[in-house]
């Protein structure tokens, strides 16, 4: 059966990437095989018949997230060899704990969930077959989720906020004009109006006078 | 031999264990401590897409999309810190970041 090979074609590359994920030496290496896996998982999931998530995982992910990833990687001059150091030292304990994780799931996943008791629901591949995906998902987001969809837009735009407001900057040496004091100024503060009168008497030409006045002081 | 749900729960199960593998030898690299999150998160929505596909229920989907949205923040908001800690530091070694002295 085709899907039963593309399942496998896909599993094979998303594992590779996500393994070569965690060892590359090069970050910016490492973000391009996240985002071959990630495509490849938006491949699985359109077998799973879930096609409006795997392109929001393409548009969203590959989009911007790992764009973002990016620009941060390149952005930073990273010191690839002391980061490095010491990569190899953990690797048995690492290799030992994802080892036991991995084949204990697999143990138990496939020995569970393997038996003739779950199948596709013959209702939803109906309604798949009927409606789309994006209609049903659609349909429950905006009734009964309606809730939880605008408290996601407040993570969001919170989320929006505190990035912008961590990584915002001053600078210092620029002379660019406030506007805000600009627009707030008052003639009091720039401009003294003083009296002065029209004619002025002439100072006496005395310059003895200083002298003989320190002399008596 | 047909897929089952045991095939998309066992592959969501290694890429999780190869996320922790990422986490244990990046010890040093900060954003590769975050893509192993992202991993992670990929991992479980897997999961949670196949439980929706093979019990025919359309709510593991919906689960789906708000971890996508949460994942999205956090990622956000781990890049900004991550540009923080290099302003201040010159460096986004993990082991460096002891002023807590926890």
């Amino acid at each position: 059966m085709a899907q039963t090979g593309f399942f496998y074609l896909f599993s094979a590359v998303l594992l590779f990437a996500a393994f070569r994920v965690v060892t590359a030496r090069n970050p910016v290496h490492a973000v391009l095989y996240l985002m071959l896996a990630f495509s490849q998982a938006a491949a699985v999931w359109l077998l799973l018949k879930a096609e409006f998530l795997a392109i929001v995982l393409v548009l969203v992910y590959l989009g911007a997230v790992m764009v973002l990833f990016l620009f941060v990687v390149m952005m930073l001059d990273l010191n690839v060899d002391s980061l490095r150091q010491g990569f190899w030292r953990h690797f048995p304990l690492a290799a030992l704990v994802g080892t036991v994780i991995a084949l204990e799931m697999a143990w138990v996943l496939m020995g569970g969930f393997r038996g003739q008791g779950i199948v596709p629901d013959p209702a939803l591949q109906a309604a798949a077959a009927g409606g789309s995906n994006s209609k049903a998902l659609g349909l429950l987001l905006y009734s009964e989720y309606v809730y939880p969809v605008q408290v996601a837009a407040v993570i969001l735009v919170v989320a929006m906020i505190a990035a912008i407001a961590l990584t915002l900057r001053r600078r210092k040496d620029s002379k660019f004009i406030d506007v805000k004091d600009q627009v707030r100024v008052r003639a009091e503060d720039r401009l003294a109006v003083v009296k002065v009168d029209v004619t002025r008497a002439a100072p006496p030409p005395a310059p003895e006078q200083p002298a003989e006045a320190e002399k008596q002081a | 031999m047909t897929l089952t749900l045991g095939h998309y729960l066992s592959l969501g199960a290694i890429l999780f264990a190869l996320a922790v593998i990422g986490i244990f030898l990046n010890r040093k690299n900060l954003i590769v401590l975050l893509m192993c999150i992202e991993l992670m998160l990929l991992a479980v929505n897997m999961n949670f897409v196949a439980f929706s596909h093979y019990l025919g229920d359309m709510h593991g989907q919906i689960f789906v999309f708000f971890i996508l949205t949460v994942a999205a923040a956090e990622s956000a908001i781990g890049l900004a810190l991550l540009v923080l800690l290099f302003r201040n530091k010159s460096s986004i070694d993990v082991e460096q970041l002891d002023e807590l002295k926890g």
